[in-house]
């Protein structure tokens, strides 16, 4: 018989204001992931456990958590390659609504002061054809367009853990991969919102710990430095010709 | 509870259906306060998980009439055919449209939205975005809704009960999941974008979330259920977790072998193959189960998907999550090996009736989707054709509900109805019986899989209605942990639960009552499709604590129903 599971859970309960850990034994089982361990205590053991989750698969973003200091998606973390016990605690850097779940409201707001669309009008005329994107210009936006907007990142980003402002890496990501779209005419606009205060993307001190945390492994630390270049530039060439910057 | 929330339209649920139709309202007239209600932040809604593409004619040298009559052969001829002429007709438009607002479809060299084969088309027409086509879609429209002011998130709210007023839908309850406050919303119109219930069945691609949530919502409002015997199972589901393996897979090329290494479909669809429809496929691997032609594995019998010939390249260019998917959940590289898999739940064909406007047969109540049953799918949905579906019908429902909205009153919800609601969450999240959820719920899928799965009969039926009748009894005895307001995520799993029981007994009693053969529907006792008696729609409606059934006619336009053999 293999040693049961040990889960040790960082929990809060918001009705008391109290956090505590508690620990938790299942029998192990193959395959077993973190998120199936928990809700094996949920279901059978303690139905106040609190998590979100939902695919199952790695690709809705909802089971984001630290395990053993780590942040990652708990339905790809296999129990059986971890030390006991296992320490599950919520996201850093987000404020805890309860147990393992925080409260990514800011996060969200970020992705939209990006812009994250296109200078698009609907026309209904039946004339209308997808624009042209050549297979070489989508792969411009291959790594970045994959971000599932689960957070990790900004649970591992130390910028934004001592400032709330810093724009930090998804939001970021995705500018970038709008800005790198070949059917953009917005980019000059977006640059600006991104490069516009000390608060914004300039604040990166290109730890790289976002990247290295991303479970699609999108690199928002390079989008970052790309933006800055872009946003150096623009800086340089806006008062002389911001035109035919924006047609670029 | 007060009406805190006056909106002109209210969406609940914020996946490619819910999200399409806001897009819609919020363009139609931009003066219009629109909600998008979801239990989920919206880009966690299933749309997510979608994989293979999305169908439409988009090549000069396809058609429309060939799409229609695809899906609606593909439908077994329960398709509405006003209303799939209607779909073929606008899905290039909305593919168009979604590519242009920045959707990353892959790509032609010549710069065109690449196409791949499907199954049940007779051509290439599905369009892609490597076999990840549902999480670009759903973040593509989720970026574009960030653009509108009037687009009024409430993110983790879970609607609990529609207000229906002399015949009206005047606005809904719903628990806002991270305070636990209970709000009534007053509007003109709702458009319900719930998606699905798969989660009635234990083997299943579907996420955690789809638990039939607005069929239950419509049902309890008086509004009829549409076709709800007809639950699709693809045929390749991942051995052990029923992760979805996107027909794509076989769209690109790949082989279902027997134990004998057989490509055994030649003995079922000789013409297509691997690209026949999924009812058919997921049948055929079942008799081949049956044939004592399955694979054995730890994990119960399978047959396997046989992508290695297709080389290292292509997979990763075309099917990188297939490959991604394979490693961290089945420890194989399909490059190397084949994949083990086996039939899986993955989608409801019958759902809220509505007609091609997405109007149901409550006024200012309007539904879209998976959660809507228009019909396009019929007795069963060709593969690509629902998210298109999604956005062809999101659109219409979000246009419709804003012209319904431009003229329509505002009602405020009676006291009356907020208190009773209150009161009735109040006491559900105080029981302390001793039946936990999470039995309960096990209990469900293993009935429902062993019960109203691939091979029905009168048998099985009524053995499944009598154990969810016994599990709806033993409901009310229901015991709970946790009896915080704050994000509470045992009661959201109880009110889905109660759900989930209303929508597995429409279900099984509508399956009973069609005694035939049709498409994805198949009885051991009644094996042939039989037109005179079923050439027909099943609507179920709620009266008191009875189910009554009526009948609705298929609507033929073109195309008179004829053997549907591949």
């Amino acid at each position: 018989m293999p040693l049961p599971f040990r889960i040790s859970v960082e929990r809060y309960d918001p009705d008391t204001g109290k956090s505590y850990t508690q620990e938790y034994e299942i029998p192990a089982q193959e395959h077993f992931t973190v998120l199936d361990a928990l809700n094996e205590i949920k279901d059978t053991q303690d139905g106040t456990l609190t998590h979100r989750f939902s695919c199952k698969m790695g690709i809705c973003g909802s089971c984001g958590m630290m395990v053993n200091g780590k942040p990652v998606l708990s339905c790809t973390t296999q129990c059986a390659e971890l030390p006991m016990p296992i320490a599950v605690a919520p996201m850093r850097n987000f404020p805890v609504i309860k147990d393992l779940v925080v409260d990514l409201d800011d996060g969200m707001r970020k992705l939209r002061t990006v812009m994250p669309y296109m200078n698009f009008v609907r026309n209904t005329s039946s004339e209308v054809r997808p624009q042209k994107q050549s297979p070489r210009e989508r792969l411009k936006i291959d790594q970045t367009s994959q971000c599932i907007k689960c957070m990790l990142c900004y649970s591992a980003c130390p910028v934004y853990s001592a400032d709330k402002n810093f724009l930090g890496p998804a939001a970021s990501a995705l500018a970038y991969r709008y800005n790198e779209d070949s059917r953009d005419s917005s980019r000059g606009e977006r640059l600006d919102r991104v490069i516009g205060t000390q608060d914004t993307v300039w604040s990166c001190s290109f730890v790289g710990e976002c990247s290295r945390v991303c479970p699609k492994r999108v690199d928002p630390a390079k989008a970052v430095q790309r933006l800055k270049v872009m946003g150096a530039l623009r800086m340089l060439t806006k008062p002389f010709s911001r035109k035919s910057h924006e047609k670029k | 509870m007060e009406v805190q929330n006056i909106h002109d339209i209210v969406i609940v649920g914020g996946g490619a259906a819910g999200l399409r139709a806001a897009l819609a309202a919020a363009e139609k007239n931009p003066k219009l306060s629109i909600a998008l209600i979801s239990k989920v932040y919206p880009v966690r809604s299933h749309t997510v998980s979608a994989e293979g593409g999305m169908a439409g004619v988009m090549r000069d040298d396809d058609s429309l009439e060939s799409h229609a009559f695809d899906t609606i052969k593909g439908s077994d001829f329960l398709a509405d055919q006003d209303a799939v002429e209607f779909f073929v007709k606008e899905a290039p438009r909305e593919i168009t449209d979604l590519a242009n607002l920045g959707c990353p479809f892959s790509r032609e060299e010549n710069g065109d939205v690449a196409v791949r084969a499907f199954g049940g088309m007779t051509t290439k027409r599905t369009v892609y975005a490597a076999d990840k086509t549902g999480f670009y879609l759903l973040h593509s429209l989720f970026e574009r809704s960030l653009k509108y002011e009037n687009i009024v998130r409430y993110d983790e709210w879970f609607v609990t009960r529609l207000i229906v007023k002399s015949s009206r839908c005047i606005g809904l309850i719903a628990l806002s999941q991270k305070d636990g406050r209970c709000v009534a919303f007053s509007a003109k119109a709702v458009i319900l974008a719930t998606g699905g219930a798969g989660k009635i069945f234990k083997f299943t691609t579907n996420g955690n979330i789809k638990t039939g949530d607005g069929m239950a919502l419509a049902y309890k409002a008086g509004a009829a259920l549409k076709d709800m015997e007809f639950v699709q199972f693809h045929p390749t589901g991942l051995v052990r977790t029923g992760i979805l393996i996107t027909e794509g897979a076989r769209g690109e090329g790949g082989y279902l072998v027997n134990k004998t290494g057989e490509r055994f479909l030649q003995r079922y669809l000789p013409s297509k193959m691997e690209l026949g429809p999924r009812d058919m496929i997921s049948r055929a691997i079942i008799s081949e189960f049956e044939a004592g032609n399955g694979i054995e594995t730890k994990d119960g019998l399978a047959v396997h998907l046989d992508l290695r010939h297709l080389g290292e390249k292509k997979i990763d260019e075309r099917l990188p999550l297939v490959r991604e998917i394979s490693q961290e959940f089945a420890g194989l590289d399909p490059v190397k090996e084949p994949i083990p898999v086996r039939p899986v739940m993955h989608y409801f064909m019958g759902g809220v009736h509505t007609d091609i406007n997405g109007a149901t047969t409550i006024e200012g109540l309007f539904a879209a989707g998976e959660v809507a049953c228009v019909t396009i799918n019929g007795a069963n949905r060709l593969g690509s054709n629902s998210l298109s579906e999604c956005l062809v019908f999101g659109r219409v429902a979000g246009e419709r509900a804003a012209m319904y909205a431009e003229t329509a009153r505002q009602t405020v919800p009676e006291s009356a109805v907020m208190h009773d609601e209150e009161r009735r969450l109040d006491d559900f999240l105080a029981q302390s019986g001793t039946e936990r959820i999470a039995l309960l719920r096990t209990e469900m899928q293993s009935a429902m899989d062993a019960y109203a799965g691939i091979i029905r009969s009168r048998d099985k039926l009524e053995k499944g209605i009598e154990k969810i009748g016994e599990l709806r009894e033993r409901f009310k005895n229901i015991g709970l942990d946790d009896h915080s307001h704050v994000f509470n995520t045992e009661f959201i799993g109880c009110l889905e639960l109660e759900s989930m029981l209303f929508v597995a007994m429409a279900v099984l009693e509508s399956a009973l009552r069609r005694e035939e053969s049709r498409g994805s529907h198949f009885r051991s006792d009644f094996e042939k499709r039989d037109d005179e008696r079923f050439l027909k729609h099943q609507l179920v409606q709620c009266n008191g604590h009875d189910m009554i059934f009526k009948d609705a006619p298929v609507v033929i336009t073109k195309w008179p129903p004829q053997a549907r053999t591949y």
